[in-house]
């Protein structure tokens, strides 16, 4: 247990440091890393409690891709830190009232949990069955028959998502070349080459 | 005084620690010994697909040429460039060859032959797999040089590209077997060769070869590294030891891939035929074969394959790989459920 609550303190230490780093730290690129140090120890923190699969999830998603895509625009840009900067007093009480309210809401939400008889786990109705297998199983069998229409609708806000973003990034640009996959592999010799009888000193 | 060791090594801290790193040092040495013959294997099968010799000066047979280039790159300067970013650009071989070394904790050489046998092993797997690619980029960036940079880029689109058709390989294998428990994939393989993974799930066998290629930047998928463009790609900036971590990198993901290869479809460490002679080599070998197996693949197809286009390595991964792996799961959860076949939980 010792060791358990070790480990938990430094997985938190690590977390809430690393967050403030995302904030304070000058550089974009920093700032995106440390963001990844977050996620990681947010995902220690999950083993820690026997959530195994969202510990996994949480790193194959977040971690794996995307904060990699973040890192990737965040490298691309060629950001002025200075000019980065300059707003920041402006905005730091737009930002701390964001994260008062949502610091509250968490708050509401652990006394809820904590105040009455119920536990996370009592959360579900499944409850005492759910935590005789191991979670994964748990989440699996709860997730594609109880709460199949939340799920569908999750994919359906996730399918809005993809669509709003190729429709306003997809423009039809006239006399682009475009590569034909089925064209270039349907050529035939006849099409590709020709046999020319170069003259001497006449060239082709 | 058996009893007061086996007591020692199983309850006192100071015992359980011993164990733990003995057990790291027992995956990791072999692993890192791998490595190195793997270059040389390497070198050899090129070799002989050119009709060369390959290395044959440094030991019998060239059999010591792994080492004597180990220890020049030990030897060597480690050059920082001056515009470098000094602390990302040390860090970034560093996490290259650790998440190629921390995902061996969960593959099973052996029935019960595994540090850490959690039931999540597929996904832990697939995890880590999928941080390789941030030393990557991070040595990129770091290095501020152009070249660098746009074979980090390269590299960094390739991999979250073909991620995601491994991971659609991976819930078909799970799907078959009905557990993320990597040990009870290979049990679920158990019999005749013929009732391996890699039959039944033949196109997701060879899309997970493929994808695999893609995800360590071999060829024909090596254009993150591609030498007529972009001089090493994103280790350019990067000398000695730097580099051979880099390196060891590669090869230990090379590895690692193979054995979840041979984990997922070729039964592990399970013989291929079911009875006596075959059973009673222990299981460690035939993992060790299979992983040799598909490892020469790897050579062979380097050896073999020209460069692919960056363009159509993105139309092969998301146009062709992505509809053809998904089409896979729908009908492998279809046949499993409509044929009765679903493992029981």
């Amino acid at each position: 247990m010792i060791l358990q609550a070790l480990a938990f303190y430094v997985f938190a230490a690590i977390t809430v440091a690393s967050a403030a780093m995302v904030v304070v730290s000058r550089n974009p690129v920093y700032s995106v890393l440390f963001l990844i140090l977050a996620f990681f120890n947010a995902a220690g923190l999950f083993l820690l409690i026997g959530a195994e699969f969202i510990a996994m999830i949480l790193v194959i998603v977040y971690v794996g891709a995307v904060a990699v895509l973040f890192l990737f625009v965040v490298m691309m840009l060629d950001i002025n830190l200075t000019e980065l900067r300059e707003g920041f007093l402006a905005y730091f009480p737009v930002g701390a009232l964001i994260g008062a309210v949502l610091f509250a809401e968490l708050l509401l939400g652990v006394g809820i949990i904590g105040s009455g008889s119920t536990t996370i786990a009592g959360l579900d109705m499944h409850g005492a069955q759910v935590m005789a297998v191991d979670n994964t199983r748990a989440i699996g069998r709860v997730l594609y028959t109880q709460y199949f229409y939340l799920f569908q609708v999750a994919g359906l806000v996730l399918l809005v998502a993809m669509i709003g973003a190729i429709v306003l990034t997809l423009r039809s640009r006239p006399g682009v070349r475009r590569q034909r996959a089925g064209d270039q592999i349907n050529r035939t010799k006849e099409q590709a080459m020709t046999v020319v009888k170069v003259p001497t000193r006449g060239g082709v | 005084m058996y009893a007061d060791l086996i007591n020692f090594f199983t309850t006192t801290w100071l015992g359980m620690a011993l164990v733990m790193l003995a057990q790291c040092l027992a995956v990791t040495v072999p692993l890192l010994v791998a490595v190195a013959y793997m270059t040389y294997v390497d070198r050899k099968v090129w070799a002989s697909i050119q009709l060369r010799r390959g290395p044959n000066v440094v030991g019998p047979f060239g059999l010591l040429q792994p080492f004597a280039d180990g220890l020049k790159l030990v030897l060597k300067e480690t050059i920082v460039p001056s515009s470098a970013n000094g602390i990302l650009f040390i860090i970034a071989p560093m996490i290259a060859f650790m998440t190629a070394l921390v995902a061996w904790a969960v593959v099973p050489f052996d029935d019960g032959w595994v540090i850490a046998d959690i039931n999540v092993g597929i996904l832990y797997l697939f995890a880590i797999s999928s941080l390789g690619v941030y030393g990557i980029i991070i040595a990129g960036w770091a290095s501020n040089s152009k070249y660098a940079f746009l074979g980090a880029l390269r590299s960094a689109a390739q991999m979250v590209s073909y991620e995601v058709s491994i991971g659609f390989v991976l819930i078909t294998v799970l799907l078959c077997v009905g557990s993320l428990n990597l040990s009870k994939v290979v049990l679920a393989q158990s019999g005749w060769f013929w009732n391996w993974f890699w039959l039944p799930l033949l196109p997701m066998f060879v899309i997970f070869f493929i994808s695999a290629l893609a995800e360590t930047n071999r060829t024909p998928f090596d254009l993150p590294m591609s030498e007529a463009e972009l001089v090493a790609g994103f280790h350019t900036e990067y000398s000695a030891m730097t580099f051979g971590l880099f390196f060891l990198g590669e090869y230990a993901n090379m590895i690692l891939l193979s054995a979840l290869g041979a984990v997922l479809f070729l039964g592990g460490w399970q013989s291929p035929i079911p009875y006596a002679p075959f059973t009673l080599v222990p299981g460690v070998i035939w993992f060790a074969l299979k992983i040799a197996f598909l490892l020469f693949i790897f050579s062979w197809t380097k050896g073999t394959l020209p460069r692919y286009r960056y363009d159509q390595l993105m139309r092969l991964g998301w146009k062709v790989f992505l509809p053809v792996s998904l089409g896979w799961v729908v009908l492998t959860a279809a046949v499993l459920t409509f044929g009765g076949w679903l493992p029981k939980p």
